[in-house]
């Protein structure tokens, strides 16, 4: 298969600011792709830059295999084939929906199939019939499909989305991601998502690249970022978590506060190193009959489940998710056991302190 | 990864984009630099020796001009601040019987250029006027039995320019009132100060910043004017400059006025960028909007009413009524062929300096949207320096230049061919054209700058990004979006070039008149009555602004 898009080495600099650096990464017709991070890690400029608003100060951008941006020449965007979602939607307020719809196919075909192509659109979008009505009539939804329709119209190459769902509600966030995802799986679109909210990503996506500090940390599908994170910040960002300390013993056995452990030491760890191994809510598993019992500290009671959090003998604490059936009271001491699938592990800091139980980070 | 050999040719046409906003930058940078030559001719002046005329004017005059301008700005700061600050207060505070009404008529005083009203006065209070005619009737006086005031003065000139500036001086005071939170003065009151301290105290000072823009808008005002000090014989540096020019036929000694005046200039648009900029910090917490007028019952109320309506009985009832009268006198011979040719001049040239203007305006402002550099916000800030620039100075800037353009080419052509080609650019509308822009540039700059801030980056990239190419997007929804700022500058800038009165005067080409010129030539014959149907015409477009700010006035909150 053909790369749909390039980024070769791609930085962003304003003046001595560095936005974005040496960003590499490789897009499949057809894929849809997500760039996370928390707010200022230079995603949206990123974007940016791939839709031609932004000049890179180095590398190269390909789109189908044709170079569109390089730290000396950057195709204009409006020659460039993408199209965009923004995140204020954009829709020309005095232009009515057929008319924003349209926009992007003047000149291109006859009138005739544009009514037609529209209309197509407003039906694939779920909102037939509302050629004649103008963006303020429209509910944040359903401006937010027609954004979409007017950047698919004139078949765009790529389409490009800039935090599409952030001004809406949160409960309506997660309902137009999986519609959004699959109206460009249906149409076979390749897409790339810009978001802070990694549920948004997961929902949409067959690749995340998470950027951190203006580097790209790890592009990869939403599974391996959450069970194989690449860095210690991956692991922290992505999901809930704690890291509690272990000391390598050999065969791939590791010695720590929930006993040993075993699990893939990485190979430059010898019998004796220290490691924080990193301890997802849903490692450790609440099982009454299990002989190893753990204090209640905290607990969250999110609905279909509760989110304890458990004192280890040591005094650090580790996530525990059980059903909302089990309903035990703070300090009761209730049983575990350990279901490690995928241990995450990186070698120790330098001051062990501080990775001593990392507060667990809820996103 | 792709090969850069093989596809870099189709970029080569893509280049198009940096060039094409290079072509942005080189017109915003050509317009700021062509708008920026009268005041740079004025001022290499500086650097010539001084002539004859030159050490004349220091020994004789020069003094009384210093003098005269600086009485004229104390005597017009205090007229506008009392009468600006009282009104704006009491509308912004208090209620009382019309204080809806006096809220925009307040404005009206705008509606009349201070030569118009000069001459309105002079008129009602001449000796044959209907001021003297009434008390001589009433008290059975005649002749020297009495004394009255002699209104072409010193004082009759600080009046009159007081009664048609201080809504610059209310305006912005008034805005600075009413965002002021009431908890501010609430909580002066419960430390125990009374109204009146409130107002010294708390509310003044705190609106300072912005009555200080207000009053250097009105002192540039002053100083740049020309028909009334004219009118009524005080010497300034306006009347200074024409009559060294025209008089004297000395234009670098103009020149050299020029620059004095300028220096003054300056130093007041120091102060209003100074006092802009502190006025972000005096801001106070806009959290609370809602202000509870006090209702002001009795005498009070009376006063109150009183107060509001001074101003504008006297800076536009009084004199439009006086106006109407004279008008109805004369109208029958005043109207014929040649005023019809008044109003047509008069309109073709406000309507084409209001479009050109507008034009600029749009490729500087979208310039700057595009290419938000420092370069180009600079060249932006020069374009639009004009507003504070006496249009006499810009008037001997321009005819500098391009009367030293018309002779070179003759001399070359007298060289060459042995013919002459006279009067190219001086002496033709296009300096006149040229002069507008300079001066009303601001205006409309300034109009459509907030406009297009309005209109979110995403519109732009959106647009963009379905194909439109940056002047498309322009066209196609910036303009469309901003239709009513875009009128709202051609009818400000119309305005102002159809009250413009000194650079008219200078530079318009042989017998071209307008309606401003017939009305300030007639009124210097002392034909006040048969001025009275131009001038009534200017002031009843001069209303246009006025119904335009009242309308912004009502949308904010009343």
């Amino acid at each position: 298969m053909n790369s749909l898009l390039t980024l070769k080495n791609i930085s962003v600099a304003y003046g001595d600011q560095t936005i974005v650096q040496n960003i590499d990464f490789d897009l499949q017709e057809g894929q849809i792709s997500c760039l996370l991070g928390p707010s200022g890690c230079g995603k949206t400029t990123l974007l940016r830059t791939i839709a031609g608003f932004e000049n890179p100060t180095q590398g190269e951008i390909a789109i189908r295999s044709k170079v569109v941006s390089t730290a000396e020449q950057v195709l204009a965007p409006e020659e460039r084939q993408i199209g965009m979602v923004f995140q204020d939607f954009a829709l020309f307020p005095h232009l009515d929906i057929e008319a924003n719809i349209r926009f992007g196919l003047t000149n291109k075909m006859s009138e005739n199939m544009q009514l037609q192509r529209c209309n197509e659109l407003l039906e694939l979008v779920g909102l037939s019939g509302s050629n004649h009505k103008y963006p303020h009539q429209l509910s944040g939804g359903q401006q937010q499909r027609i954004a979409l329709a007017r950047a698919l119209a004139p078949k765009p190459d790529i389409l490009l989305l800039d935090e599409p769902f952030s001004s809406l509600d949160i409960e309506l966030r997660q309902q137009l991601a999986r519609e959004v995802r699959v109206i460009l799986k249906q149409q076979n679109i390749t897409a790339i998502l810009v978001t802070h909210d990694q549920n948004e990503a997961f929902a949409m996506a067959d690749t995340v690249g998470l950027i951190h500090k203006a580097e790209l940390v790890q592009w990869d599908t939403p599974y391996n970022l959450y069970h194989k994170p690449a860095t210690r910040f991956v692991a922290n960002f992505i999901g809930q978590g704690v890291f509690i300390p272990g000391e390598y013993i050999g065969e791939q056995k590791i010695n720590t506060d929930l006993g040993i452990i075993r699990g893939n030491v990485p190979e430059q760890c010898e019998t004796g190193c220290r490691l924080d191994l990193l301890i997802r809510p849903d490692d450790i598993i609440h099982d009454d009959d299990s002989p190893i019992k753990l204090e209640i500290t905290e607990k969250l009671f999110r609905g279909s489940d509760f989110l304890y959090t458990l004192k280890l003998q040591s005094g650090r604490h580790v996530l525990c998710i059980a059903s909302s059936h089990h309903n035990h009271a703070l300090h009761e001491k209730i049983g575990i056991r350990l279901d490690v699938d995928h241990l995450v592990m990186f070698p120790q800091l330098q001051i062990p302190n501080i990775a001593d139980n990392i507060a667990a980070i809820i996103v | 990864m792709p090969d850069n050999k093989v596809s870099l040719p189709p970029l080569k046409k893509t280049f198009s984009m940096s060039a094409y906003l290079n072509r942005w930058h080189i017109i915003v940078l050509l317009v700021a630099v062509i708008c920026a030559i009268p005041v740079l001719t004025v001022f290499s002046y500086i650097f010539l020796p001084a002539g004859d005329v030159w050490r004349h004017l220091t020994e004789t005059v020069l003094s009384d001009y210093v003098i005269n301008s600086l009485l004229l700005i104390t005597g017009v700061s205090f007229g506008t601040l009392t009468m600006g600050i009282s009104c704006a207060w009491l509308t912004s505070v208090y209620r009382f019987p019309g204080r809806k009404l006096f809220q925009w008529l307040l404005l009206l005083p705008m509606a009349l250029p201070a030569y118009i009203i000069a001459y309105t006065y002079t008129g009602m209070m001449d000796f044959a006027g209907p001021v003297q005619s009434h008390l001589r009737e009433w008290f059975d006086w005649s002749y020297g039995d009495y004394w009255f005031p002699e209104i072409r003065s010193m004082w009759g000139a600080t009046s009159m320019l007081s009664l048609v500036l201080y809504p610059y001086v209310y305006l912005l005071a008034r805005a600075s009132f009413l965002e002021q939170s009431v908890v501010a003065l609430e909580a002066g009151r419960s430390l125990g100060a009374g109204p009146w301290k409130c107002f010294f105290k708390i509310a003044l000072p705190m609106a300072r910043p912005a009555i200080i823009t207000g009053l250097s808008l009105v002192l540039m005002e002053t100083l740049a004017d020309y028909g009334t000090v004219q009118y009524f014989g005080i010497s300034t540096f306006t009347t200074g400059i024409f009559r060294t020019w025209f008089g004297l036929n000395d234009s670098a000694a103009a020149a050299q006025l020029s620059t004095i005046l300028l220096i003054f200039v300056l130093l007041l648009i120091t102060l209003e960028r100074i006092s802009r900029k502190q006025a972000r910090y005096f801001h106070s917490s806009n959290r609370e909007k809602k202000q509870t007028r006090i209702t002001l019952a009795g005498k009070q109320a009376w006063l109150a009413t009183f107060i509001c309506l001074m101003p504008i009985l006297s800076g536009f009832v009084l004199p439009f009524l006086q106006l109407s009268q004279w008008s109805i006198e004369t109208y029958t011979e005043m109207v014929d062929g040649d005023f019809f040719g008044l109003i047509w001049n008069s309109l073709s040239l406000a309507g084409s300096a209001a479009i050109l203007a507008l034009l600029l305006a749009l490729l500087l402002a979208y310039g700057q949207r595009l290419q938000n550099t420092r370069l180009i916000r600079i060249a932006v800030r020069i374009a639009s320096m004009g507003y504070a620039i006496p249009a006499t100075v810009i008037a001997v800037g321009i005819m500098i230049p391009l009367a030293w353009i018309d002779n070179a080419v003759d001399g070359w052509l007298r060289q060459q061919f042995d013919v002459s080609s006279g009067l190219l650019l001086s002496g033709t509308l296009f300096a006149l054209m040229f002069a507008y822009m300079v001066r009303f540039l601001a205006v409309s700059v300034g109009t459509v700058e907030a406009a297009l801030g309005k209109i979110k980056h995403s519109m732009d990239d959106a647009a963009r990004s379905l194909g439109l190419r940056p002047k498309q997007v322009l066209l196609q929804i910036h303009m469309p979006l901003m239709r009513r700022s875009l009128l709202t500058a051609v009818l400000l800038v119309f305005v102002d070039v159809l009250k413009e009165l000194p650079a008219t005067l200078i530079l318009r080409p042989f017998n071209f008149n307008t309606l401003a010129v017939r009305a300030y030539e007639l009124a210097s014959d002392e034909r006040l009555a048969d001025a009275s149907t131009a001038a009534l015409c200017i002031v009843i477009v001069g209303i246009i602004p006025v119904i335009l700010l009242s309308q912004s006035i009502n949308k904010q909150k009343t």
